[in-house]
């Protein structure tokens, strides 16, 4: 199932830093009370409640393109699509020292960006600016100059080619056309 | 070198001889499950808008509405019937409509969804709660269009905890239960330890422990950042999962020179019951180290998949009966399934709850999740039997929830604070 194409969305980012601590639930990304369950709430709808419990207001301050760098464990707990809403606030890339599983997964599975790179919370403030380089896991600080390393995804594997894609249904989209 | 339990039944359901950490695979599920609310709703209709008409196996795609059961809302009520709809349209075989339902996790291996040495990716975290029965479960959310349509999904096969443990557990009668072991070792360990691997639990406390204990063990593997949680399969496993199971068992054993990550090693013997402050299952520490700060309550909960079972209501009721529910706390009790429900009628356990002043609901996810049935206020403090305890969690973003085990819970709400509920044996 294996599929490797030219890349047709963009890998490469520059934006204004978020900075988030250690073992951010996908209970404050999502709250299940104001969106869970609500069935059929509208992705702003659920985007604006994003953060909500922990840093109030912040949702309505974020940018396009702006970067969250993140601690440990990063959308841990419930496997709630919160990906989504931080796609929907205009987030370009999240950075952490670590990521829950599914979490990162679900970043994947949406086409959202997502680089595990440990260490990152230790050379980042809240505002300074970041470069990430999806494709060789490069990640600047360039307000320091400081500069880290992460682990890429690797091409040719599951989830870099559907990354790559844009997300799982466009890849699936192709699987099935393929059939 | 051998392999390890997971290396094992992630190598027979990818074709291979053989597999090892890091190593990326596309492997064939044996089961998976869509659940009521949003991320159910969305996989149905992009499933649709792919075009694919058929799912990968109806037989083993098991469909409940358990997070919001019944609809407490038009819009919940809505979706639920977009589900119905769903299910008639797939040809779905184990639907669970409300009065047959009840928290998946609770419910499906009642209903042949598992046996020993499956692989399960399912939807909702905790879905690593199969791992008791011998079984690599993980979860999964926008991937489940993936198995649904194809029955397979990829996965980086994960190196392996060993986690011996290793004593006598004290069980319900001393009320000590797996609750209070997986609460010591995400404190211990951390609620990342396990992040992108599979932890096995082994030794001989695993085979000495109930299946309600080791359920909760594998239940809250996914409060240690886990991918899987796998107990070995012993007669207590085929005992519990005897006549239920559609698919013959395969009981999976670790090999002796299998390689794992980090071994870890905790003797239960003298385990005392745990309690996690708020708000992270992490914060946890011997219910003795909090009773001394008198933690008035204002809320008691009992349910949820972690700890909604008959082990629980028997062992609650044990603590309940002849007492009353503090004058200012409300005690919420939501069975992990309708046919415990059932039971707990049979047995007389209703009769006990609602005769200390407890409010008694149909099976649901609700209150755990701050859905509904319990959702809680600004400022409310609440002990919950259920497994997580972030900001937020439960309803407000001012409340605070203290996990601990049904025996402590319902302790508490009787003494109106969290108090050690073996001063009630």
């Amino acid at each position: 199932m294996s599929e490797t194409s030219d890349l047709p969305h963009a890998t490469r980012f520059s934006g204004r830093v978020w900075t988030f601590g250690d073992h951010i639930s996908t209970d404050v990304m999502m709250p299940g009370s104001k969106v869970l369950a609500h069935p059929n709430i509208t992705p702003e709808e659920a985007a604006s409640h994003c953060m909500s419990a922990n840093r109030p207001g912040w949702s309505a301050q974020v940018r396009k393109g702006d970067i969250i760098v993140a601690g440990r464990n990063f959308g841990c707990g419930s496997s709630r699509p919160a990906p989504r809403l931080l796609r929907t606030l205009g987030i370009s890339v999240a950075v952490a020292d670590s990521m829950a599983r599914v979490f990162f997964r679900n970043c994947i599975h949406v086409g959202f960006p997502a680089l595990l790179c440990p260490g990152v919370s230790k050379v980042f403030e809240e505002g300074q600016v970041a470069e990430v380089d999806m494709e060789t896991g490069a990640v600047m600080n360039l307000t320091t100059g400081q500069r880290l390393q992460a682990e890429p995804l690797e091409p040719g594997t599951p989830p870099y080619d559907i990354l790559q894609a844009g997300g799982l249904d466009q890849y699936l989209l192709h699987v099935l056309r393929k059939r | 070198m051998g392999m390890t339990m997971t290396e094992k039944i992630l190598a027979a359901h990818c074709g291979a001889s053989l597999v090892r950490p890091g190593q990326y695979i596309w492997a064939s599920v044996d089961g998976t499950a869509l659940i009521s609310g949003s991320s159910g709703l969305a996989a149905i209709r992009r499933l649709e808008k792919l075009g694919v008409a058929r799912l990968f196996d109806s037989d083993k795609v098991y469909v409940v509405d358990d997070h919001l059961a019944p609809a407490p809302t038009v819009e919940a009520a809505n979706a639920m019937t977009e589900i119905r709809r769903f299910v008639k349209k797939y040809g779905v075989t184990h639907f669970f409509d409300w009065g047959r339902h009840g928290i998946l996790h609770e419910l499906f291996p009642n209903h042949g969804y598992v046996s020993p040495g499956d692989l399960i990716a399912s939807v909702d975290s905790h879905s690593t709660s199969y791992g008791c029965f011998n079984v690599a479960s993980c979860s999964l959310n926008e991937e489940l269009v993936l198995v649904l349509a194809l029955g397979k999904l990829w996965l980086r096969v994960p190196e392996s905890i060993k986690c011996v443990l290793h004593g006598r557990l004290a069980g319900a009668e001393g009320f000590v239960v797996g609750k209070d072991v997986a609460l010591y070792l995400a404190g211990k360990y951390g609620t990342d330890a396990a992040l992108y691997k599979s932890i096995e639990f082994v030794g001989p406390a695993v085979h000495q422990m109930s299946m309600a204990s080791r359920f909760s063990i594998a239940n809250m593997a996914a409060e240690l950042g886990a991918k899987f949680g796998i107990f070995p399969c012993d007669d207590k496993t085929l005992e519990y999962l005897d006549g239920k199971m559609r698919r013959p068992p395969l009981p999976t054993a670790l090999d002796s020179d299998a390689a794992y990550a980090k071994v870890y090693e905790v003797d239960v013997t003298d385990l005392p019951p745990y309690v996690a402050r708020p708000h992270d299952p992490g914060r946890s520490v011997p219910v003795t180290d909090v009773e001394g700060d008198h933690l008035r309550i204002t809320q008691a909960f009992l349910g949820t998949c972690t700890n909604g079972r008959m082990e629980d209501f028997r062992m609650a009721a044990s603590v309940l009966k002849g007492r009353s529910v503090h004058r200012d706390v409300r005690l919420i009790v939501t069975p992990a399934s309708q046919a415990i429900w059932s039971q707990c009628l049979k047995e007389g356990i209703w009769n006990v709850f609602s005769d200390a002043g407890a409010l008694i609901t149909g099976s649901t996810c609700g209150a755990c999740s701050g859905l509904h049935m319990g959702v809680l206020a600004d400022k409310d403090i609440c002990i919950s039997s259920g497994p997580r305890n972030f900001l937020g969690r439960m309803g407000s973003e001012q409340a605070e929830v203290y996990l601990a085990n049904p025996a402590t819970v319902v302790a508490s709400a009787v003494a109106g604070e969290i108090v050690d509920p073996r001063r009630f044996l």
